[in-house]
């Protein structure tokens, strides 16, 4: 378990690593450097200005000079200064990033429970109503543009009729109390959540049906039903226990994919998340914080497939032991 | 020609094979699929809505002839009244914006199509393949491209090389190349232990020819049926890209409409509805093309 841990760890690293590399090669494509964007910014300076800049970033240094100090910078955990919002870029990451995963994470939690459930439902009656459901859900998941979904699920819950919150992580006054603020929140949460979920519902019932029909076969299932269990414990201490593991492994795959949908979702519903922010970068021209997004981005999704990948190990005896 | 008749026989009934050439085939495995994709309506059905979608696409900006950048009436006139889909906080026309978006939008998903295929079909094809450390670094590079959230590492190229038809493509392509190589490569791996590719080696076929001529047609179905799916995919980022204002402004695609009334919405929710159902509508079509297709390259899922 530890050895292969640490393997884990070191190939996570090297991921980043290149991330890093792939970092710097894109600041050496774009058009301007850090340079011309402060003079942007700061509206015009003179020639001798711009070259003092330039040699103070090290920009007159040579480009495996650059790229060396560029990794060092990084491997230290410095992400580098936004001259557009003038603050470290690691602090507005850290301070966006838990909207996002926040969000990212609920709907994969609702997509998981949904998910099952509707498959589980379907795989005991293949031919059933839930089983049609099922179907089309996973085609509408395929098909929707999510950014549009929550437009259309604005429409209706915010406007038409107004039960949510039209935008924002919380009322403005906020509530005093701290669980005042806690449901606050959630309540802030619920559309975008359910938004981002409908893609993923989709695919975790169809997974959970397959993995069900699979298991509700075998051999052991038969025994527990001999052993004359109520139906319900052979489904689901019996079934789903063993079904359960593609569905974890998915949920690990997925948190690429749901941080993608969270940022579009982010955008549509005003949460003071990572896409607002990648949006205004962009605008800006403010590459050191696009850049850290696209390396905290990856960092996160290497570290949630790490934990799957030991809850996987927890959950699974048969490849405890193996590397 | 053959080979490829061949290679549907072959992956998908593969008794035939065993029996050798005394089994008496009524008709070729294309012509089989073709019959088992036209007797299945929700097939049809998605096929005739693809076609349709291509047809608007190629003529309908000849036969409304207007521009969808003109404004042609009252700003946020209501849908059903004088015009058909309603206008925009412009007066601009939503239906004649449906109907030349139709054009961008499919060739921007058709040509970043184009590049997961060619990019996912090499590295898919040399991983199986070649083995060992070929495949060992391939597939680090692809799970690299796995690790970083599509939308971002899209955002953070076209925002490097040049918002612009080009640099969308391109963004589009490479961050969805990665699955396409991942089957490709399973498809190689089980493949080139068939006999038929043994055969092929001892008489002396060179690695291009297995490759291209005697691997790649018999894994092709599952293929088909991913880059029919990619090409939804690809539509659905293309929207996402527009809509948050990062494609050509001159170019109108159903994703850019939506962002362009981003800001009116609530007043006239037809003027993001429409584009929004002509981009599922569309999506929807191409998944039941590619259920279609599954059911007719797999015949035997069908029996389950």
């Amino acid at each position: 378990m530890a050895e292969s841990l640490l393997r884990r760890l070191l190939y996570g690293f090297l991921l980043l690593f290149t991330v890093v590399i792939l970092n710097f090669l894109l600041l050496q494509a774009a058009p301007g450097d850090v340079v011309d964007a402060i003079v942007a910014d700061t509206g015009g300076a003179s020639e001798e200005v711009v070259a003092r800049i330039r040699a103070e970033y090290g920009l007159d240094q040579p480009v495996y000079q650059q790229l060396l100090s560029y990794l060092q910078k990084m491997l230290a955990g410095d992400l580098g200064y936004s001259f557009h919002y003038d603050r470290p870029v690691l602090s507005l990451i850290v301070n966006h990033l838990p909207a996002t995963i926040m969000l990212s994470l609920s709907a994969i939690i609702i997509a998981v429970i949904v998910g099952t459930l509707l498959g589980t439902v379907s795989a005991l009656n293949p031919k059933g109503i839930v089983s049609h459901i099922v179907t089309v859900l996973s085609l509408l998941g395929y098909a929707t543009p999510v950014f549009w979904l929550g437009m259309m699920a604005l429409i209706l819950f915010a406007y038409e009729f107004p039960i949510f919150p039209v935008f924002g992580l919380r009322s403005v006054p906020a509530p005093e109390t701290l669980p005042g603020q806690v449901i606050d929140i959630i309540y802030h949460m619920i559309l975008p959540s359910l938004t981002l979920s409908i893609l993923f519902i989709a695919s975790y019932s169809r997974i959970s049906r397959a993995a069900m029909l699979d298991v509700m076969g075998s051999d052991y299932i038969r025994t527990a039903r001999a052993k004359g269990l109520p139906e319900w414990v052979v489904v689901f201490k019996h079934g789903l226990k063993n079904a359960g593991l593609p569905i974890v492994t998915i949920a690990g795959l997925q948190l690429s994919h749901a941080f993608s949908g969270a940022v579009l979702v982010e955008t549509i519903f005003s949460l003071p998340g990572i896409g607002p922010l990648l949006l205004e970068s962009v605008t800006g021209r403010d590459y050191p914080v696009m850049l850290g997004i696209l390396q905290g981005s990856a960092l996160m999704v290497i570290a949630a497939n790490i934990i799957t990948d030991m809850i996987y190990r927890v959950l699974d005896p048969r490849i405890r032991g193996t590397v | 020609m053959s080979d490829e008749n061949r290679g549907h026989g072959i992956s998908n009934r593969p008794e035939v094979e065993e029996a050798g050439g005394t089994v008496i085939k009524p008709i070729s495995g294309l012509q089989e699929t073709v019959l088992m994709f036209c007797g299945n309506p929700v097939a049809v059905i998605g096929a005739v809505g693809i076609t349709i979608v291509l047809v608007v696409s190629i003529f309908g900006p000849a036969v409304l002839g207007a521009d969808p950048f003109e404004m042609v009436g009252a700003p946020l006139s209501e849908p059903f009244g004088e015009f058909l889909l309603g206008t925009d906080f412009l007066g601009r026309d939503v239906f004649a914006g449906i109907v030349y978006g139709a054009r961008p939008t499919m060739l921007i998903a058709i040509s970043s199509t184009l590049i997961t295929v060619i990019v996912g079909l090499s590295i898919g094809a040399m991983s199986g393949f070649y083995g060992g450390w070929v495949d060992a670094t391939l597939m680090r590079v692809t799970e690299f491209f796995q690790v970083l959230p599509s939308i971002v590492l899209a955002i953070v190229l076209v925002a490097v090389f040049e918002p612009g038809l080009p640099s969308i493509v391109f963004a589009i392509g490479i961050t969805h190349w990665t699955s396409l190589a991942r089957l490709t490569r399973a498809e190689f791996l089980k493949i080139k232990e068939r006999e038929l590719v043994l055969a092929q080696r001892a008489a002396g076929a060179t690695n291009k020819r297995l490759i291209w001529f005697v691997i790649l047609p018999n894994a092709l179905p599952p293929l088909i049926i991913s880059m029919t799916l990619t090409v939804g995919i690809c539509i659905l980022f293309e929207a996402a890209l527009s809509f948050l204002g990062l494609n050509d402004p001159d170019i109108i695609t159903w994703g850019l409409m939506i962002g362009l009334s981003r800001d009116f919405f609530f007043e006239a929710w037809w003027t993001v509805t429409f584009p929004g159902l002509a981009i599922l509508l569309t999506v929807l079509c191409i998944a039941l093309i590619g259920d279609g297709l599954n059911d007719a390259l797999n015949p035997k899922l069908r029996q389950r």
